[in-house]
């Protein structure tokens, strides 16, 4: 038995893989709520976890091994079950599958090219024109450089197509999580379907306020 | 609709003379059916009509004909057995459509299951997933005594819903991704719960992987298609079985406390 060839080995590295991914996501937003505080708010959470050091880049190295894994076998996944059922049918009918279902590989990639400007963007801050500054009191200023960024509406709106795909990956993605590793049953499976819609729902909302509040100047003033 | 009118539809079919061969889709009539008639029997309709005209009657599979053998297998409209819960093919009857509507009828497609014609699919890749994983190797012997072996009314309930699969072949017909899941998870599940089949339960769930993979089915997206296209209303919770099965196994043998490789026929 191998865990990296066998269909169900690999999709439970999947599964593991989304499933550390979604906690890293809930972290993500918690800390990402503080830019509601203000300037000192958001400044002060960055601060001091970066003054967590090797925890931090633990959970970067950690992360970014999960999200390759995680990419790697979706693709490989995903050509292999093409290739299972190469003739469509002439009427196509769906009973249970939804569209969120049917386009996990489309809503992935977006997430994959996300991640990837997402990480330039505010961690490695690399794109051209970012305001990077230091506030009143000589700490690195995640503050500006987050509304600044936001008061473009094409950032904004590139955050929000992001988050969008996230809904959509963890609507049906959650669940999936569950039944993949085995964990469910008839009882279950439902609540594990409301949950993931919940969870996801929150994600978009959650994260999705911050480019659009900004951008109408509702927040970061 | 009395017992008395008669209604006609039109038949798009898939053609297909033989494996490897092009296919393509055939307008028919179906002319004076009625609301008793079973799809197949609108079918036997049809191909007399065909037969009569000098044509080429259009070949499906059949056998009992009572929702049991599991050999009817067509894609009506879009969905395996035509979409009436828990009905195979056989066991639908024309009073679900009425005068006027189009069909489209087409063959389970999956590349595990090679056309042979129209709509008469090789389902053998299913027989092989049974002769590969789905069985204990241990003499059972005769039927035993009663209470000689103990299996508790709920897990026999569970093995006997398991059972209840007829290897029709709707689920990997429904699947996306033409997976076996619900059929080799069904049995895996069904072995696994009862006291001749646990012993084998990590080399079966293995084997049975490996099979699935060997004969050209997909992987499971969980979509759960399977589960509403499956006329035995078998459930998904097996394929989560299944998993777990597998889970268990590889964490087992990880530790060195089984062999995976050994499922012996004898
Ligand atoms: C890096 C880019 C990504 C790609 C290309 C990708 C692709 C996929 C695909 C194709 C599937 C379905 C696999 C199948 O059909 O069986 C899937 C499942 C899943 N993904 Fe992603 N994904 C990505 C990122 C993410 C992220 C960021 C998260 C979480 C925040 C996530 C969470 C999940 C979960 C929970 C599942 C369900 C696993 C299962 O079916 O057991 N994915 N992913
Ligand atoms: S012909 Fe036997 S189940 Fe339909």
């Amino acid at each position: 038995m191998r865990l990296l060839s066998d269909s169900i080995g690999r999709k439970a590295v999947m599964a593991v893989t989304g499933l550390m991914m979604v906690l890293f996501v809930v972290m993500h937003l918690l800390g990402n709520m503080t830019i509601f505080a203000g300037a000192n708010g958001i400044n002060t959470y960055a601060e001091k976890l970066h003054a967590l050091g090797p925890l931090v880049w633990v959970t970067r190295v950690v992360m970014l091994v999960a999200v390759l894994a995680h990419l790697v076998i979706s693709i490989q996944i995903t050509l292999e079950n093409e290739a299972a059922n190469p003739t469509k049918y002439a009427v196509d009918r769906a009973l249970r599958a939804t569209f969120a279902s049917k386009s996990m590989i489309w809503t992935g990639l977006l997430l994959a090219v996300f991640i990837g400007y997402h990480l330039l963007h505010f961690t490695i801050r690399a794109l051209p024109g970012m305001v990077l500054g230091t506030d009143a009191l000589g700490r690195f200023d995640v503050y500006a450089m987050v509304t600044d960024a936001f008061h473009k509406a094409s950032i904004a709106l590139a955050y929000v197509v992001g988050m969008v795909a996230l809904y959509l990956h963890l609507s049906h993605g959650v669940q999936s999580l569950f039944q993949t590793l085995g964990l469910s049953n008839d009882k279950l499976q439902p609540a594990y379907g409301a949950g993931g819609k919940v969870l996801s729902t929150i994600f978009l909302i959650g994260y999705g306020s911050i480019p659009v509040l900004i951008l109408l100047a509702l927040a970061g003033k | 609709m009395s017992a008395h009118e008669t209604m006609n539809l039109k038949l798009i079919v898939w053609r297909q003379a033989g494996p490897n061969q092009p296919g393509r889709f055939e307008t028919y009539e179906a002319k004076n059916i009625t609301p008793h008639h079973s799809f197949l029997e609108m079918l036997d309709v049809v191909n007399e009509d065909l037969i009569k005209a000098g044509q080429e009657p259009i070949a499906f599979d059949h056998d009992c004909r009572e929702g049991i053998c599991g050999m009817c297998s067509a894609v009506v409209n879009g969905v395996p057995h035509g979409g009436q819960q828990r009905t195979t093919l056989c066991q639908l009857h024309m009073r679900k459509f009425k005068d006027g509507d189009a069909i489209y009828l087409e063959p389970w497609r999956a590349r595990a299951f090679p056309i042979l014609r129209d709509l008469v699919v090789d389902r053998s890749a299913l027989d092989k997933l049974i002769q590969t994983a789905g069985f204990v190797s241990c003499h059972t012997g005769g039927v035993p005594d009663g209470n000689a072996v103990l299996v508790g009314k709920p897990q026999a309930d569970y093995a006997m819903d398991a059972a209840e699969c007829i290897g029709c072949g709707a689920c990997v017909a429904a699947c996306p991704n033409s997976a076996a899941m619900l059929f080799a998870g069904a049995k895996v599940s069904q072995l696994a719960e009862l006291p001749q089949g646990q012993v084998e339960a990590p080399q079966r769930v293995a084997a049975m992987v490996q099979a699935m993979a060997d004969n050209g089915f997909g992987n499971c997206s969980n979509h759960y298609e399977c589960e509403a296209a499956c006329p035995k209303g078998i459930k998904v919770k097996f394929i989560a079985r299944m998993n777990r099965e597998f889970i268990k196994a590889l964490a087992l043998e990880k530790v060195g406390a089984v062999n995976t490789a050994r499922l012996k026929s004898e």
